[in-house]
């Protein structure tokens, strides 16, 4: 079959630029370890009050972990628990969501924390906050009527 | 053959699914103008009317019903132009075909309208619409394989008729599409028939919601293919008829959908990298696997601007770019579709954004992926179905494209690419500050982050109103087309591979060949993590009515 000579320079030069573009994602995924929240971990939907850590949602300090606080989220038609939290700059948070109902979105604006929340998983996100003031914490996937009412603040204090 | 007209009766046919489809424009248009103004936050739906209903009502009758009576419509006209006059068993088929999806898209309209299945087209378990909405869907889907079956039929007929050769350009292009079509919509209708029906009609109490949701994207991504690869036939056969010019290459091109049917089902993790309950290992191949299927797409942009720029020099145009100026600008049959390909350049390159593992965490359901399937199904294959239009309908009906309806169609692209240019881009631009898709207008409780999105959001009102301006003028230039242009011959533009080029390889059409690869490279990308998630299933979701 022929291929014009322009054409395999066009196409050599797509592909390789598609190898760099896998490349610098993978190099992204698996050395530095930069993963979608990707969390394995179920729970039972209808027990999710009374399951640790989803039986005391906020921020709380652990010890002896790659990070330094856990920052447990429950979301159900149309709000989040806790509805506003105080986080310390400069902290190192793994964030903890799941979901009593339908599935809903977990999206903190302006970051990079933005995951599925689904019922019978659990959603994780390992962050750093590193920049002080207010930041939304929004649904972002169609859950019902008050979808667009359902919101949470997470502030980053000194 | 090629210079015969569409028998009459296929013409009917074809015409048949394209009323449906303008029919849907105007409802969806509707729809979607409501939508940006109540997004605005200078207007409310009156009488009560939920915004998600009209969204649900937009995503359906678009993304749905339109393309796929428009596709089925076009790809039965073009096997039949290319391969002969349909047999009238085929006939027969393709008519029952189309009253299943009639069928069908009324059920789950009248269950939309009652205010039943609020649960916008992608049907996200565990809210759960009314089993009627459901297997209105179904319907649609079955009847859109009894018109693939049609054209699967046209074909087999036509190889045995014609042995050892290749088979028409257009036949083949129609049966790759309808081939991936069926491959991939097996995902959607499990899902359907075994969790969802049973588990709306009461039979079961709870579903699996992550299987369903990668059955779901087993089909929600090829969906795009099959909106995008009848555009591409368009692009690969009509568009150099139309231009006056030759095809690049027959093989190439068959080359390019042989590609497509490969690699637009393996990849449906891409929808699904911000969930739980997948590994990212099996993300990351699947990203691997949706980078391929951009190489078919890099072919295609390669091959049009070829045969632009060998048609604009063989007209003397000289330079680097004198070639340009010299392709039929006033000609709407060429102009609109060529809007179409240039809001693919944008769209392709925010689509590998959107599939790369991490940046998908920035976009992700922000109103960024709205803003970029706007400019490729809404604006690449839309314009592109119009311009098929232009002389599809007439040659259809017996009538003719006046200089007058050329002229507006040429407006109506226009005010296309100027609305979405605005629509668009102020959506691309909201995503990347987090502004959330499918979402009615709301101030997030006076927070600061969303009071910057609003501006955006009047642009995207703005830009939407133009294009229901468009929408209006594309509905007139139909129904023109259809019932009152003046009678006449309007030519069905297939155009020829250049003398010289040699035959296209047998080996394409090996469908054992082809089908088997594709089936291994599914299994290959789901057998293990599907696997996965039926064994550490977490305990079911029930239904929910949030609505």
């Amino acid at each position: 079959m022929h291929m014009h000579k322009f054409e395999k320079v066009w196409l050599i030069f797509g592909v390789a630029a598609l190898l760099v573009f896998l490349t610098v994602l993978g190099v992204s995924a698996f050395y530095l370890g930069n993963q979608p929240p990707s969390c394995l971990a179920t729970i039972d939907p209808e027990k999710v009050d009374t399951t640790a850590p989803f039986n005391e949602p906020g921020l709380k300090k652990v010890e002896g972990k790659d990070w330094d606080y856990e920052l447990v989220f429950v979301a159900q038609a149309f709000a989040y628990t806790p509805g506003e939290v105080e986080v310390p700059l400069g902290a190192k948070v793994k964030v903890i969501a799941t979901t009593k109902d339908v599935i809903h979105g977990f999206e903190v604006a302006g970051t990079n924390i933005n995951m599925m929340v689904e019922p019978g998983y659990i959603s994780e996100h390992v962050t750093v906050f590193d920049k002080p003031g207010e930041y939304l914490i929004l649904c972002n996937e169609y859950c019902g009527t008050g979808h667009h009412m359902m919101t949470s603040k997470i502030k980053v204090v000194e | 053959m090629l210079s015969q007209k569409v028998d009459r009766r296929d013409g009917k046919l074809a015409m048949a699914h394209f009323y449906v489809a303008f029919i849907a424009l105007a409802i969806g248009g509707l729809a979607g103008l409501l939508q940006v103004l109540v997004r605005s936050g200078k207007f409310e739906l009156p009488a009560g009317i939920g915004y998600y209903q009209v969204l649900t009502v937009h995503g359906v009758v678009l993304g749905l019903v339109l393309t796929t009576f428009f596709i089925m419509g076009f790809q039965l006209a073009a096997t039949s132009k290319t391969s002969g006059t349909l047999t009238s068993k085929q006939r027969t088929i393709g008519w029952i075909g189309f009253w299943t999806m009639t069928i069908g898209t009324a059920l789950a309209a009248t269950m939309i309208l009652l205010n039943e299945a609020t649960v916008l087209y992608t049907f996200y378990a565990p809210l759960q619409a009314h089993a009627l909405y459901y297997i209105g869907l179904t319907l649609v889907i079955v009847g859109s394989w009894l018109d693939g079956a049609a054209i699967i039929m046209k074909y087999t007929e036509w190889r045995k008729a014609n042995p050892g050769q290749p088979s028409p350009l257009m036949t083949f292009m129609s049966l790759v599409n309808t081939l991936m079509w069926m491959v991939a919509t097996i995902g959607v209708a499990s899902t359907v028939l075994i969790q969802l029906l049973p588990w709306s009609l009461g039979l079961v109490e709870t579903v699996n919601v992550g299987v369903s949701r990668t059955l779901f994207w087993y089909f929600g991504h090829p969906l795009v293919y099959f909106w995008l690869l009848p555009a591409y036939m368009a692009w690969y056969v009509v568009i150099p008829k139309v231009i006056g010019a030759k095809v690049f290459s027959d093989s190439l091109a068959r080359m390019s959908f042989i590609l497509f049917l490969l690699f637009s089902i393996p990849v449906g993790f891409h929808h699904q990298l911000l969930e739980p309950g997948i590994d990212p290992a099996w993300k990351f191949l699947q990203v691997i696997l949706t980078f391929l299927v951009v190489i078919p797409s890099l072919m295609t942009a390669f091959s049009l601007f070829a045969t632009f720029e060998s048609f604009g020099r063989s007209k003397g145009g000289s330079g680097l770019f004198g070639w340009f100026k010299k392709l039929p600008w006033g000609d709407a049959r060429f102009t609109v579709p060529f809007i179409g390909m240039v809001a693919f350049i944008p769209a392709g390159a925010g689509g590998i954004v959107n599939a790369s593992h991490q940046m998908n965490q920035v976009v992700h359901n922000t109103i960024w992926v709205t803003g970029h399937f706007h400019l490729t199904v809404a604006t690449a294959v839309v314009l592109t179905f119009f311009g098929v239009s232009f002389w599809l309908v007439p040659h259809l009906t017996g009538r003719k494209l006046t200089k007058k309806i050329n002229k507006l169609g040429l407006i109506q692209g226009s005010l296309w690419a100027i609305g979405m240019t605005f629509m668009s881009g102020a959506m691309h631009a909201a995503g990347l500050l987090g502004a959330p898709r499918r979402s009615a207008y709301s101030e997030y409780g006076g927070a600061a982050q969303a009071i910057e999105w609003i501006p955006y959001q009047i642009a995207q009102a703005v830009g939407g109103s133009i294009l229901f301006i468009a929408i209006i003028l594309m509905l007139y230039i139909f129904i023109n087309l259809a019932f009152f242009a003046p009678k006449g011959e309007e030519e069905f533009p297939v155009g020829e591979v250049a003398h010289e080029a040699e035959k296209a390889p047998m080996v394409f059409e090996n469908w054992k060949l082809w089908l088997g690869i594709t089936v291994l490279l599914v299994l290959f990308a789901y057998t293990v993590p599907f696997i996965d998630m039926i064994q550490n299933a977490p305990p079911g979701a029930k239904g929910f009515k949030l609505w």
